[in-house]
Parts: C-alpha cells; structure tokens; sequence
C-alpha cells in the first residue's frame, strides 16, 4: 500500500466503525430514511471541510470559514430566492473578495488567520445586516435537489461521493491542484518553475470560496431557511475534519477524499453519541474524545508506516 | 517617527485615535467613565493575551483553543467552592490555579504523546473541559464572595483593581519573556525549533511551562471576570477566543512566532474594547458595526506589517 491510501485507512476504519456502533444500536438507522437522516447534514460540511482544506493546501488558515458559509445561506434564502441574477452577483463578487484577501495577504505577508479573523467579523455583518432574524426561504429548485431521493442510496451519499470525486480530481489531478499543493509544500521552488505564485494562491482562495458558496447552498436547500449564525461551528469542524482525514497543516499535504471522509464521522459522531444516551452535558466532551482517539489511532498507523 | 519602529506602537496609536474619536462624539462627557471601562475590559484581554502570546511565540502552529472553556470551568468551580463565604477567598484562588495547571499538563500531553498539532489537541480538550463546566454548573448562578465581588468592581487612585492586577502580571510576563532564560528559550524555539534543540535548550520542559502558563492565565482571567460581573456563566469565556488571538497580533507579536512583545497587547487590549464602544456611541445598527470592526482590524494590521520580509 502506497503511504497515501495508508493514510487514508484510519479515517476509513473510524467512519466503518461509527456507523456500524450507529447501527447496532438503532438498527432502523441501516435504512434507507435512516442513513438519509443521519447524514443529510454532512453535505454542508463535507463542501466546507473541502473549501478549509484548499486553504490549508497553502499553508493559511481560513478562520472565518463558518461565518462565510452563514453569509452565503442568508444571500442564497432571501437575493438568490427573489432576484436570482442579483444573487449570483453577489455570490460571485464574494468569490472574487476571496481571491482578494489571497492576494492582498501573500502581497503584504499577512498573517491568514488574522485577515480571516476581520473578515469573519465582516461576513457576520454583512449577513445580520440581510438577515436581521432568522428567516429566508430556499429556492425551489435547491430545495428539490437537495431532497431528491435517488434509488439505491440516500442523496447524501451520492453527493459525498461526488464531492469527493470532483475534489480529488482538481486538487490531486488537475495542473492547478498540483500547483496550489507545489506552493504549500515549497514556495521557492514554486516560484522558480516559472508560475505565479500570487496568481496560484488567489486562485486556491477562489476555489475554497467557491466550495463555501456551495456548502452555504447546500445548507439552505436542507434547512429551508437562514439565520446569521447557521454556521459558525463550521470555522472548527471543517479544520477538525481536514485534519481528521490525514491533512496537515503546513507542507500542502492534504487528501480530499480523506476531508469528506473527516466531515462524515464528524457528523455520525453527534449522532452516535445522542444514540448512546449519554447525558446532554458530556456530549460535546465525547466528541472531543472521539476526535482524540482517531487521532491517536492515526499515530499508531504513522509509526507502522515509519517502521516499514 | 522613532517610536513608530517599535511593534507596538502601531496598537496604542489606533487606540489614542478611537479614544479621541469617541470623545470627540460625546464632547468629553464620558471621557472618565469611558476610560475605566476601557482599562477593566482590556485588563480581561490581557491576561488571556499574554497566555496565548508565549503558547504563539513558541512558533507556527502553536495556539491554545481552550482559553474559553478554561476561563469558564475555572471560574465556575472556585465560585462553587467558595459558595459566597469570605473565608474561603484563597482556596478558591488556589482552585483556581489547580484547574489552570492541570489544563495545560492535560494539552502538552496530548500534544506530545499523541503528536496532535496544538490545535486540534486544545480544540478538543476545550470540548472536555466544557463537558465538565457544564456538569459542574448546572445552570445554578452562585454569588462570589461579596470582598472579591467588590476588589474586582472597585478602583484604586482612579484604576481599576483588575486593570492594577493585570498590570502586575504583564511587568513579570515582561520580565520573564525578555530578562529570564526561560523567556529566551521560548522565543529561541519559536525562531527554530532544530536550533534550539541542537544548542541544548529542552524543548519539552520549555513547551510544556508555556502551555501550564497559557492555561493558568486563562483561569485566572475566569476567576476575575466571574467575580466581577457576579457570577460564572458557561458562555462567558466564548468571545475571549479570537480576542485572545487578536491582541497577540495587533500588538505587533509574530504570528510565526520567536518574535513578541508585552506592552502592544495593552494598546490591543484598549483598541479591541474602545472600537465596539466608539461604534455604539456612533449608535450604528449591529451589522455595521460588525463590518466596520473588522475592517479596522484588516486595516491595523495592514499598517501595522510590511516591517519585515519574507515569508516564514
């Protein structure tokens, strides 16, 4: 096994042995509604954990990722529903601030977190100003798309496994995704192969904002409405699922794949732990637990790797 | 312009214009009252920003994500311990520190036995730590002791007692980062960490002081706030997350680390508190306010970088 699929087996093993745990206990869960239910709410995330995971390929950190994807919910429930051209514009104009900031901090050496920091403040902002209550309403067409019920498996699974797909292709595949891993990895050399590395870190942000716009879509087509705070827990569980899926935070090592796979157990560890009954107040300690025992597990499998 | 070469200049120039923008507005009505309130909050800041700024010196990577959830539990335990008695004030503060302590030991020891990057390992201890606040306070809000509940509330010669005590720890954080062996070994790590370890410093014992430091900070922070504003809250460390990190970077310290100062965390301090005050006094609808904050934070540290080159 190449080092790469060795690294993606822990995240694999967590995710099998979530659900099977999810399904011992709540066998009705193994059903087609049930595992829709479950997992409904990992798309959103899994889009997110993508977006966080382009960034971290460039050695930044996007700090203000759950208040974008908030921001772009509440465009998606009120300009994207009423004015649809009006919405795009705005959605794209976000994108296009994306690039900006990837310019503006590789330009003037900023330091990603706190630039995410500011404009995190700026996208809760932006979104109380739209949205001032909860409220909004899904578009039609997302709301239809993101409820379809193909045959076979839940919608959930189809999409992350396009998402997947999609992501390995760019980030793994394509000339850019080398590029943008090039530069986390070495800047230099990077710069001497003759690319530009302004261009390539703008469009790393690009491509994450674009992958926020589609989760904070995502997000309304499922809730069918928006708030301005819909997302913030995001910002944490998308780094904890880059990481969870053997990213790392420097060197632009990162596994698509591997940031859905994270996103996933994320999202079934809440469940899980409802389905083992514990007690409200221990909830959020187990899955800091959980987080640390797939982490350790990873050690393990990093030194197996390092013996061989 | 001299000045202006120190790193924190930068933070006490935006705080004196926010300050005099403010005053400006209510044509020095508030100017005292404004100036303790800003002193008190920004004490708060400080002592949780001096913490995060040794755990960030160490270098890249290194953050303490369970700052809030550290304040919280340590000032919901010692308010439960003391219970409102008078005689209980020290075993309370020594609580206080005990949950401080055992903290930052429970982080290092994530981060060196299980090699987890400092972020992921206090994100997820932050998640424990809650756990255990929120099991532990059950929503019950208990008095402090009516002597602490008035020190913490209370001016000395016109400064406020958290802004004096703040003070003390920032003069020893001072001391300690740029006069003492281990403050020097902090910052050789975070310069490099291979260098420092190959010139004999023991990165370990090093590491793992400053994270017991960051977290005991913390705590102290959550004992003083849960006394000063009459008791512990789950919620009450939550905005002390990006304030914490905010101030280490506005005052002029490295993100990268090896690089930091003490006193531009004050002038952060005082900016971040009177920037959300000048705003209200400018009576702007929430939404503005929030964009125009961070705004003003994109624009210092624009300002404020661009002394040094090259990308760590």
């Amino acid at each position: 096994m190449t080092p790469d699929r060795l690294r993606l087996l822990v995240p694999v093993m967590a995710l099998v042995a979530l659900l099977a745990g999810v399904f011992w206990m709540q066998p009705r869960a193994a059903s087609y509604t049930g595992l829709n239910l479950l997992l409904n709410l990992a798309v959103p995330i899994a889009l997110a954990t993508i977006a966080q995971m382009l960034i971290m390929a460039v050695n930044d950190l996007d700090l203000s990722m759950g208040a974008f994807v908030s921001f772009v919910a509440c465009v998606t429930a009120t300009f994207l529903n009423d004015t649809p051209a009006l919405g795009l514009l705005i959605l794209a104009a976000a994108i296009a601030v994306y690039a900006g900031l990837g310019v503006i901090i590789h330009l003037r050496n900023l330091p990603s977190i706190v630039v995410t920091l500011g404009m995190s403040f700026v996208w809760t902002g932006l979104a109380v100003l739209i949205l001032p209550a909860p409220g909004g309403s899904s578009p039609e067409w997302l709301r239809t798309l993101m409820t379809v019920k193909p045959p076979l498996a839940p919608m959930a699974i189809f999409a992350s496994v396009l998402i997947a797909i999609v992501a390995h292709l760019i980030v793994m595949r394509s000339t850019l995704g080398v590029r943008i891993r090039a530069l986390g990895g070495n800047e230099r050399t990077v710069a001497r192969s003759g690319t530009s590395i302004i261009a390539t870190r703008a469009a790393a942000y690009a491509l994450a904002a674009f992958f926020a716009v589609l989760a904070g879509m995502a997000l309304v087509g499922l809730a069918t409405s928006a708030d301005a705070n819909i997302a913030l827990r995001y910002t944490l569980l998308s780094i904890a699922g880059v990481i969870l899926g053997g990213g790392e935070f420097i060197g632009g090592r990162v596994s698509p794949i591997g940031a859905v796979i994270g996103a996933l157990t994320l999202t079934l560890a809440g469940s899980f732990l409802s389905f083992l009954r514990i007690s409200p107040d221990w909830q959020i300690g187990a899955q800091g637990a959980i987080l640390i025992l797939v982490l350790a597990l990873r050690l393990l499998f990093n030194r197996l790797e390092a013996r061989r | 312009m001299k000045a202006l070469n120190r790193p924190w200049a930068w933070s006490f120039l935006a705080a004196g214009l926010v300050w005099l923008a403010t005053i400006w507005v209510t044509k020095g009505a508030a100017s005292g009252g404004l100036t303790e309130a800003a002193l008190t909050f920004a004490a708060f800041s400080v002592l949780v920003g001096i913490g995060q700024m040794f755990v960030i010196t160490l270098g890249p990577g290194n953050i303490d994500l369970s700052v809030p959830a550290t304040m919280t539990l340590a000032g919901t335990l010692a308010l439960k311990l003391m219970d409102g008695a008078e005689g209980m004030v020290i075993p309370g503060l020594l609580a206080t520190l005990g949950v401080g302590i055992a903290v930052g030991l429970a982080n290092y020891a994530l981060i060196k036995a299980l090699r987890i990057p400092p972020i992921i390992a206090t994100l997820s201890m932050s998640f424990i730590i809650q756990s255990i606040a929120i099991w532990s306070n059950r929503g019950i809000r208990i008095k402090p002791p009516e002597s602490l509940a008035s020190f913490t509330t209370s001016s000395t010669l016109t400064v406020p007692n958290v802004a004096l005590v703040a003070l003390a720890v920032s003069i020893a954080a001072w001391v300690l980062l740029n006069r003492s062996v281990y403050g020097r070994q902090v910052a050789a790590i975070g310069q490099s960490l291979p260098a420092a370890r190959m010139a004999g410093v023991p990165v370990d014992g090093v590491r793992l002081a400053t994270y017991v430091l960051c977290a005991t900070l913390a705590a102290l922070a959550g004992f003083l706030l849960s006394c000063f504003s009459g008791g512990a809250a789950l919620n009450m460390g939550n905005e002390y997350l990006l304030m914490s990190i905010a101030v280490v970077v506005i005052g002029g310290s490295a993100v990268a680390g090896g690089d930091s100062n003490v006193p531009g965390i004050w002038g952060a301090g005082l900016f971040m508190f009177l920037i959300v005050s000048m705003l209200n006094t400018y009576q702007f609808q929430a939404g503005y306010r929030l964009i125009l904050t961070g705004l003003i934070i994109i624009a210092v540290i624009l300002l404020a970088s661009g002394r040094k080159g090259g990308r760590p």
